[in-house]
């Protein structure tokens, strides 16, 4: 299973985390200190996988970001690095050539975009086109509800006037 | 883009992205959380909309590595809120801030609850996405059942039918107990037959949750899996939105084989033909490709072909065909392809008839070895470990000693222990031994643990031929410049028992070994220099006809050490000077170390550690759940002296005296002395002293013998241990007696119907316990956490299993470091029904004091029962069936203590006694039932009837029926135990055997002078 997912930038800056196994803040805020540490550092034409405490750690980087996400040691390497290109390539396609900026200001949405990929730290869903869909839904139930409220204000506002 | 509508947000965003530095960005970041504070205090002034801003800035902030810790409370309460997008982020930044042991998530059970049955689509998918992702005990407890109607909902869509089943994965994998399971072979194999892909993948990493417990349940979804698999071999009916690069869903792929891998075998042979039909057009039709990602995946799914061929044993083509293919791939260029080839291979190794045609593919792991990437030269390492033997041990251990000296710090530890193994195990002649380890603490001395030097002279003192060749390369080395203190000890110490030997040879003369030696006294920390002294006076004994300039010299330096402040090398000096001038009395007493006892070696027991440690990789995975932090948490420091005096009866304690280097026993000395030593200590039985003194324990000088202890290690030897050093050698500081915090007792009897929790607590040490517990077979991590800010020393774990359990506990580390935790965890198999209890030997040293701990494990007789319910039409078949003695016993059983029946009835379920209700028509009757598993026997069906009297509470009789006469009896007497109360055995049953030791070390420590003196 994974436990957790990471993006770093280069940088060394957190630009999302997410925990499938119980951390308690100060391990977080370790696991991520040494991990940086470890992947960061190394060279463009290593491998994937960095053996980090008993697990496994699968990392790639795309420009100026790592995205981490931590196994067991024996689950299937190479199955997990493609989960994360299936989630950037998500990504691409919600944000339209996605960059670290879009990551940064709209982390919320890559937290939607997450929770419809994996759930439990298993893979949910490998249609990108599903996913799609579920995120445009939900954007539109988003969109709605904010038309309702800004008309009920404006019936309020037009009533007590 | 925008963020929409949030502009509050993404300024406070681009405001921590514009500071210049970590002290900007924490005040900005202070400043907004005092913002949001003052906000939630007036939490009335506060739109849905503005909650939630504040709410995914603290999530940001969060994210930053900030604590926040307020507000958890608000963010639970979006939850409730009516609305999708206020609940939408209500779930989101709870399941990100808070984890499954927080209690906030208590609050929002109900609401979560009424989402998931509710009708809205939208909010069961947002309330099952966050169970699924930091869902805990309660949540299981209470919403399991939920979930698992949803899953197999006719009505339900697809998209809230994947989430369900996830969702339940991460409830079962986290609390399998809670779980009920029953009947979920069929409803599993039925799931299996899923068009929607999405809710198959889902349902697949279900079932591999499920089978990894109990494969035994689950034989129906074993050809369906292989239908899946051909189905997506062939691509036929794969919508193409389900393709990744062309590739029928890789990751689905790769889930099913996983599966299959937890089943022992495929057993109908029209399935293991469609079976191996597919694994063989994957291994043969995956190609390299200029794509990367479309290369990836088609390799993850070979790779999982490849380990599931490996399990299932294939016919020896098959075998051959994937070895190939393994040794193309360790010789590509793409790092990823190279680092799992090795990995594979390694798995591989456990396959049998293989390990030949591995050994071809030796030259290019060694390249590995040197790649740039360590994680690969890890992988090589531990192939090459692995693929070790006689035949090619030479050049193997060679490779390793090269790469010794240019290998990064971080492996270094583990490759000179390899390497040390390897020497040990596969020695072509034991001089390549010696210069092997020699070589190794000259290359990496701070990594040789003691163990390896111990070892060495081990070998060499029982070796006769071999002692010249180690002497002179002894001789060779203490030459060096700068030489590491380990070569040092254990030079001085080979040339001071066979420097003799060298005598004929130019620059060995008596006085040049000396000053070799002496030259590296000045550089040599305070445990070292006891070693030099008795290498001084073993050369002066060897010195034939005396040289009166070199004794001169050595008593001179004895003469100097008699005011040293440290004990041990103040009282050898003194001891030392004075028998070097009685003359002829100094050759008895200072003559060769007689050998060793042959034993096994603690370093070769390592690597058998090592060994399961690999098999279990290899072979069906059982899945060890994330035990991180929850089970045990170290607490705060407490103040290490000022520890109450008397000593508990359950801990041991003896002085810690002997250092470790301590290779000259002082048994030996006063073997020739022994009367005196008697009128020592009169409080001695000297008959007792004479066999320790004189039988064969009492002789085992090197440390060795209480090393990480195999076999060797009976309560008898720490015994003697204790007087030996006791008796002799005058106690260093205060003993120091370590309590234990509650009682132990109280914690065995709790974790015996708990799976985790602690075992045992001291100042300095506390022991926690997580155990799984599937049939016949446990796991039990011990979680070993050191409190104090300094390490924890001579830590040894030693199981005393009982005849019917069969038990292996991995490495124990030798030191915890300070604060630090390790985890050992220990396999526990059951052989036969019995209520003896394993005991855990437990020891370290804190400071000056020893502590030796027995503790009772709860791998006991009902963590193997397997709760079972019964109808009416089930049970009275089979209670009649099982008629009379031995396999149905019946007694009545007094003094039970006086239990409601409600509380009785639970007492049973705790014990995993299934107590089904309404099968005795009598109110005041219990029925239970339940199975029992051990490996003699397996699953047996048990079945007890209690009857009570509602007159008097203190009596009933049992009634206990299995289909084997020794459970029968066990098992009653097991449930006798549980009811009647035992008095609590002032914790008799975890004393250690040391601890009536008659005598009190404290009153030897009196008067060294006079020990010494009565010696002398």
């Amino acid at each position: 299973m994974i436990h957790f997912v990471l993006l770093i930038s280069r940088q060394g800056k957190v630009r999302l985390t997410k925990w499938y196994s119980p951390y308690s803040q100060k391990e977080r805020t370790k696991v991520i200190r040494e991990l940086s540490g470890e992947i960061l550092t190394r060279g463009p034409k290593l491998c994937n996988f960095v053996e980090w405490r008993g697990f496994k750690v699968v990392y790639r980087r795309y420009a100026s970001l790592y995205f981490c996400m931590c196994i067991d040691q024996d689950d299937n390497e190479l199955e997990v690095l493609e989960i994360i290109h299936h989630f950037v390539e998500i990504l691409d396609r919600y944000f339209g050539s996605v960059c670290e900026l879009d990551l940064i200001f709209n982390f919320h949405k890559a937290y939607f975009i997450l929770d419809e990929i994996l759930l439990a730290g298993e893979l949910q869903e490998s249609s990108k086109k599903a996913v799609a869909r579920l995120i445009a839904g939900q954007d539109a139930l988003v969109e709605t509800a904010k038309e309702e409220a800004s008309s009920i204000s404006n019936m309020i506002a037009q009533a007590t006037k | 883009m925008a963020l929409s509508g949030m502009r509050g947000l993404s300024v406070f965003i681009s405001d921590v992205r514009n500071c210049q530095n970590k002290d900007q960005e924490r005040l900005r970041v202070d400043k907004e959380l005092g913002n949001i504070r003052t906000r939630f205090k007036n939490e009335k002034g506060l739109t849905p909309y503005e909650k939630k801003k504040y709410v995914w800035k603290m999530l940001y902030i969060h994210m930053l590595g900030y604590d926040v810790d307020f507000g958890h409370m608000e963010a639970v309460s979006l939850i409730s809120a009516p609305k999708y997008p206020e609940k939408q982020v209500g779930y989101i930044v709870t399941s990100c801030l808070l984890n499954e042991n927080h209690d906030f998530l208590r609050l929002a059970i109900n609401t979560v609850r009424n989402d998931i049955i509710g009708r809205n689509e939208t909010f069961q998918c947002l309330a099952l996405t966050m169970v699924g992702n930091i869902g805990g005990r309660e949540f299981a407890e209470s919403l399991a059942p939920d979930v698992q109607k949803l899953i197999i909902s006719s009505s339900c869509r697809p998209l809230v039918r994947k989430k369900a089943a996830l969702c339940l994965l991460r409830l079962y994998r986290k609390n399998p107990d809670v779980v009920n399971i029953d009947g979920w072979a069929d409803r599993m194999a039925q799931l299996l037959d899923e068009r929607d892909l999405g809710v198959l993948t889902s349902s697949m990493s279900l079932l591999v949750a499920l089978v990894s417990n109990n494969h035994e349940a689950y034989w129906s979804s074993l050809p369906k899996c292989v239908k899946i698999l051909e189905r997506l071999a062939r691509n036929q009916d794969i919508p193409q939105e389900y393709t990744y690069y062309g590739i029928p869903s890789p990751w689905l792929q790769v889930k099913t084989m996983r599966a299959l891998q937890y089943f022992p075998t495929v057993e109908d042979p029209n399935t293991r033909r469609s079976l191996f039909e597919v694994l063989q057009r994957i291994l043969m039709g995956t190609d390299v490709v200029k794509n990367v990602n479309k290369n990836n995946a088609s390799h993850a799914v070979l790779f999982e072909a490849l380990s599931l061929v490996m399990h299932l044993d294939a016919e020896k083509e098959m075998m051959s065909q994937c070895v190939a293919l393994l040794g193309k791939f360790i010789a590509v260029r793409e790092p990823n392809i190279r680092y799992l080839g090795l990995e594979n291979m390694t798995r591989m190794l456990m396959v049998a008839d293989v390990q030949d045609i591995i050994k071809r593919h030796q030259a290019q792991i060694i390249t590995s070895l040197k790649d740039s990437d360590i994680s690969i030269r890890r992988r090589a390492l531990d192939l090459l470990y692995g693929m070790c033997d006689v035949s090619n041990a030479k050049d193997i251990v060679e490779e390793l000693l090269q790469y010794l000296s240019s290998s990064d710090f971080a492996m270094r530890e583990e490759l000179s222990l390899k390497a040390a193994i390897l020497a040990e195990k596969f020695a072509p002649d034991l001089s390549w031994y010696v210069d092997v380890i020699l070589q190794l603490i000259d290359k990496a001395g701070d990594f040789i643990s003691d163990d390896i030097w111990f070892r060495v002279v081990q070998f060499v003192t029982n070796n006769e031929d071999l002692q010249p060749y180690a002497a002179a390369k002894a001789r060779e080395y203490i030459d060096k410049p700068a030489i590491h203190e380990t070569m040092v000890k254990v030079s001085a110490y080979l040339l001071g028992e066979h420097g003799h030997l060298l005598a004929r040879r130019p620059g060995c003369s008596p006085k040049e070994i000396f000053n070799a030696i002496h030259e590296k006294l000045p550089t040599v920390t305070m445990p070292t220099i006891p070693i030099l002294l008795s290498t001084y006076a073993k050369i002066l004994m060897h010195t034939q006809p005396p040289d009166l300039e070199l004794q001169n010299q050595i008593w001179s330096i004895f003469h100097k050490f008699e005011s040293c402040i440290d004990v041990e090398i103040q009282q050898r000096a003194v001891e030392y000077f004075a028998l070097s001038s009685k003359g002829a009395a100094l050759a008895d007493v200072l003559a060769e170390m007689p050998k060793f006892p042959e034993r096994q070696s603690s370093l070769i027991k390592k690597a058998e550690d090592i060994e399961t440690d690999t098999a279990e990789q290899s072979a069906i995975k059982l899945r060890s759940q994330q035990q991180v932090s929850n089970a045990l948490v170290v607490t705060d420091q407490r103040p290490v002296n000022g520890m109450t005096p008397d000593v508990p009866l359950t801990l041991v304690k003896v002085a810690s005296t002997n250092s470790k280097e301590d290779l000259y026993p002082e048994d030996h000395i006063s073997n020739g002395e022994n009367g005196t030593v008697t009128e020592v200590d009169p409080q001695l039985p000297s008959a007792d002293l004479l066999s320790d003194l004189l039988g064969p324990l009492a002789i085992e000088g090197p440390p060795d013998a209480v090393q990480s202890g195999q076999s060797s290690l009976s309560g008898l030897e720490g015994i003697s241990d204790a007087v030996d050093s006791a008796a002799i050698v005058p106690i260093e500081g205060q003993i120091n007696a370590v309590q234990p915090i509650g009682s132990i007792h109280e914690r065995f009897h709790t974790l015996c119907f708990k799976d985790s929790g602690v075992l045992y607590e001291d100042p300095h040490i506390q022991i926690g316990v997580k155990a799984e517990w599937r049939a016949h077979q446990g796991r039990l991590v011990l979680f070993l956490g050191n409190k104090n800010t300094s390490p924890l020393v001579s830590v040894q774990a030693l199981i005393l299993p009982p005849s019917h359990l069969k038990m292996e506990l991995s490495l124990v580390p030798e030191t915890i470091p300070p604060r630090a935790q390790v985890q050992c965890p220990l396999e526990v198999v059951n052989l036969r029904p019995s209520r003896d209890v394993a005991v855990l030997d437990f020891s370290y040293s804190f400071g000056t004091s020893l502590v030796n701990i027995k503790l009772r494990l709860p791998a006991v007789l009902n963590k193997f029962l397997q709760p079972l319910s019964l109808s009416m039409e089930e049970f009275f078949p089979q209670w009649k069936s099982l008629s009379g003695p031995p396999l149905k016993l019946q007694e009545v059983v007094r003094g039970v203590r006086p239990l409601p029946l409600l509380e009785m009835a639970n007492l049973f379920n705790n014990c995993r006694l299934m107590v089904c209700p309404g099968l005795d028509q009598n109110p005041n009757n219990l029925v239970a039932s339940t199975t029992f598993y051990s490996e003699s026997m397996h699953a047996m069906l048990c079945l007890v009837r209690i009857e009570t009297d509602p007159a008097d509470r203190t009596q009933l009789r049992m009634t206990v029926a299995t289909g084997d006469p020794t459970l029968t009896f066990e098992l009653k007497e097991f449930i006798k135990e549980q009811l009647v109360d035992i008095p609590v055995m002032s914790s008799v049953p975890a004393m250690a055997p040391a601890s009536s030791l008659p005598i009190n070390p404290v009153s030897l420590s009196n008067d060294p002078g006079a020990i010494l003196a009565g010696l002398l």
